[in-house]
């Protein structure tokens, strides 16, 4: 009996160090199988010495590495069942798109005429014409090479398919089609992705659950929601966007009106209160809310179809606030305002959690 | 606009084309004409009449251009084998180190060939350096390993082997290694990736010092003469031979243009042979 939910690749107490730094601080995953779980953080924050490990170029200090039960960390990079789309795509520039695509193939002896077939399969899978087989890599443009070096991937057939920010060198437009091929892709072939990024938009993009890392730590790993709406602290809350904070402290926050409703829900309660720019709304006349803020507005930035406010409330605090752009405030800067939220769109931080971060 | 300046670089670059001209097709149109003279004459104002090249082919002279083919073959692959780890590790994995190791190489060069070749001399020779010494301890001598074919090779290798080293090196350090990472992690061996990537990317630097090393040694001669004890006379020996003691100036002329012949072709050959461009990755 195989248990379906036990995890493709188990990480426990993984440690690096290098001299005098320690790149990862004992760090646990579990990865289901099929999944595409990103891996979000700054740099520096471990990221790339995580993948270094898991695909095998470079070795941890301390910890374990399970693929399927196997322990894979003593296991050298070319005996491993998986592989990687590297940053700079790593084609090879003296093969023919075909040849860089049935390399892995080549490697495991398998005959000419079958590679073949596979290679025009994967160019059909990742839809580039069957032609592209015979052109040099030099001749592609950069999504095509993208396409490539998936292709090459995938004709490795690997258990887990890494990938280190392969998406990080091109243009917005192409970032955001390819995007969305990969998650497609994901979904098409049911492979287990880990997919590297410091752009948290591509993460929400695809990714079915997103790990959050900080200083060679996970801050949080919870699918994009979860994060988006209950950061476990104020760097997650940061990093997942823009974000108002307020310190509560035993039931009471400056600068914060809080209805009775509100007022009973918080009593005795202390932390970061978290609240997200777009979940504010305007109160006009006698409006009222769960959490009211009232302040003058400094700055405004027109979003497309969104309208960002910079405000400073009574207490001198600064406030973000984005409404929709026909819910504009008509005076603009200078003007006073009134804005407030239920109190289910303000999320509250335990001070504890954010302590440990 | 674009007249004035190919007018321009034209102009600028007559001098040196002059100086080439000068310097390298004259000499070689002079022995070509030379070639073509009766033998033992000096003067190019002869009826031609081939007879030195009949002379090259029917008095055994292929003997000294098979053997210095063949030694500086020999001297190409040798050097090949043992130039790569060396070039290897000055392009990816001494770091500083390879400056000193560059200035070590480099400084051998600005030692006369002979003189270094007299030094392997009188190390070598009996009652030189390592037979004294041994016998002086020992009480038994042996013989020198000098007077050979196998020494000469040793010779060429050791003369040539910064004109495969640096090129070699400079080679090897085109090799992306993010190529030879995704090599790995896509499961080739340590054979598969030097065959499958370091080779072909690296192969522009190998065409240059194989081309280099073999047209050396293919027209050296100090090797044999003074490690070799003229035990293989080499083909520029024979050329020399023919010009000096023989005086016979169209004999020396002809085995000249058969020398430069035959390593032109080769050279050629190698050249368009290989696509360099295509190699690198370059061609668009």
């Amino acid at each position: 009996m195989t248990d379906s939910s036990s995890p493709i690749l188990r990480i426990s107490a993984l440690t690096k160090t290098f001299d005098d730094f320690t790149a990862l601080h004992g760090i646990d995953l579990n990865v289901r199988d099929g999944e595409f779980l990103a891996i979000v953080g700054p740099s520096g924050s471990g990221k790339t010495t995580l993948i270094r490990i898991l695909v095998g170029m470079d070795e941890p200090s301390d910890g374990a590495v399970w693929l399927r039960g196997n322990r894979i960390d003593v296991v050298p990079a070319n005996k491993r069942p998986t592989c990687m789309v590297f940053q700079s795509l790593a084609l090879f520039p003296h093969r023919t798109v075909g040849q860089n695509i049935e390399f892995p193939l080549k490697l495991r002896g398998v005959p000419a005429a079958e590679r073949k077939e596979r290679a025009l399969e994967l160019l059909e899978t990742l839809r580039l014409p069957r032609d592209y087989y015979t052109k040099r890599i030099q001749q592609c443009s950069g999504g095509e090479k993208q396409r490539v070096a998936l292709a090459r991937a995938l004709a490795f057939d690997p258990e887990i398919l890494f990938f280190d920010e392969p998406l990080s060198a091109l243009d917005y437009r192409l970032r955001k089609t390819l995007e969305k091929e990969l998650k497609d892709l994901h979904r098409r072939t049911g492979k287990t992705f880990i997919y590297i990024t410091h752009s948290l938009e591509e993460a929400m993009v695809m990714s079915d659950r997103i790990a959050i890392m900080k200083a060679g730590r996970f801050e949080q790993i919870a699918p994009a929601e979860e994060i988006y709406a209950r950061p476990v602290s104020k760097f997650v809350a940061e990093f997942m966007g823009e974000v108002n904070f307020f310190d509560l402290e035993n039931g009471a926050a400056p600068g914060v009106m809080l209805s009775p409703a509100a007022t009973g829900a918080l009593a005795g309660r202390s932390g970061t209160l978290t609240i997200r720019p777009e979940s504010l709304r305007k109160l006009s006349g006698g409006a009222s809310a769960d959490l009211s803020f009232e302040g003058t507005v400094t700055a405004e930035y027109l979003l497309g179809s969104r309208m960002q406010y910079r405000m400073t409330l009574t207490t001198g605090q600064e406030m973000i606030v984005e409404v929709l752009r026909e819910n504009a405030v008509e005076d603009g800067i200078g003007a006073h305002l009134r804005v407030g939220c239920d109190l289910t769109a303000a999320h509250l931080i335990a001070e504890a959690a954010d302590a440990a971060a | 606009m674009q007249r004035r300046e190919r007018k321009l670089g034209l102009l600028y670059a007559a001098p040196l084309s002059l100086f080439l001209l000068l310097t390298f097709l004259a000499p070689i149109l002079l022995v070509a004409g030379f070639s073509t003279m009766p033998e033992k004459v000096f003067s190019l104002t002869q009826m031609p009449d081939f007879s030195a090249y009949r002379t090259v082919l029917t008095q055994g002279y292929w003997k000294s251009v098979a053997w210095s083919l063949f030694m500086a073959l020999l001297a190409t692959l040798i050097l090949l084998v043992i130039c790569w780890p060396l070039a290897y590790g000055m392009a990816k994995v001494f770091k500083r180190f390879t400056l000193v190791l560059t200035i070590g190489v480099v400084m051998t060069l600005f030692v006369s060939e002979n003189i270094r070749l007299f030094g392997w001399v009188l190390t070598l020779m009996k009652g030189g350096l390592i037979e004294g010494y041994w016998r002086y301890w020992t009480g038994q001598g042996f013989d020198a390993p000098l007077y050979n074919g196998p020494i000469i090779v040793f010779g060429l290798v050791y003369v040539y082997l910064p004109f495969m080293l640096f090129p070699l090196a400079q080679g090897i350090s085109m090799v992306p290694d993010d190529a030879r990472q995704a090599a790995y992690d896509l499961g080739a061996t340590r054979w598969q990736i030097l065959k499958e990537i370091d080779l072909p990317l690296a192969m522009p630097g190998i065409m240059v010092g194989s081309l280099l090393t073999f047209v050396l040694a293919a027209g050296a001669m100090a090797e044999s003469k003074l490690l070799g004890g003229r035990a293989i006379i080499t083909i520029a020996d024979e050329v020399q031979t023919a010009f000096t003691y023989g005086q016979n100036w169209p004999l020396g002329s002809a085995l000249a243009m058969v020398l430069i012949a035959i390593i032109g072709t080769m050279a050629i050959w190698a050249i368009s042979k290989a696509d360099l461009d295509a190699m690198m990755g370059r061609k668009s």
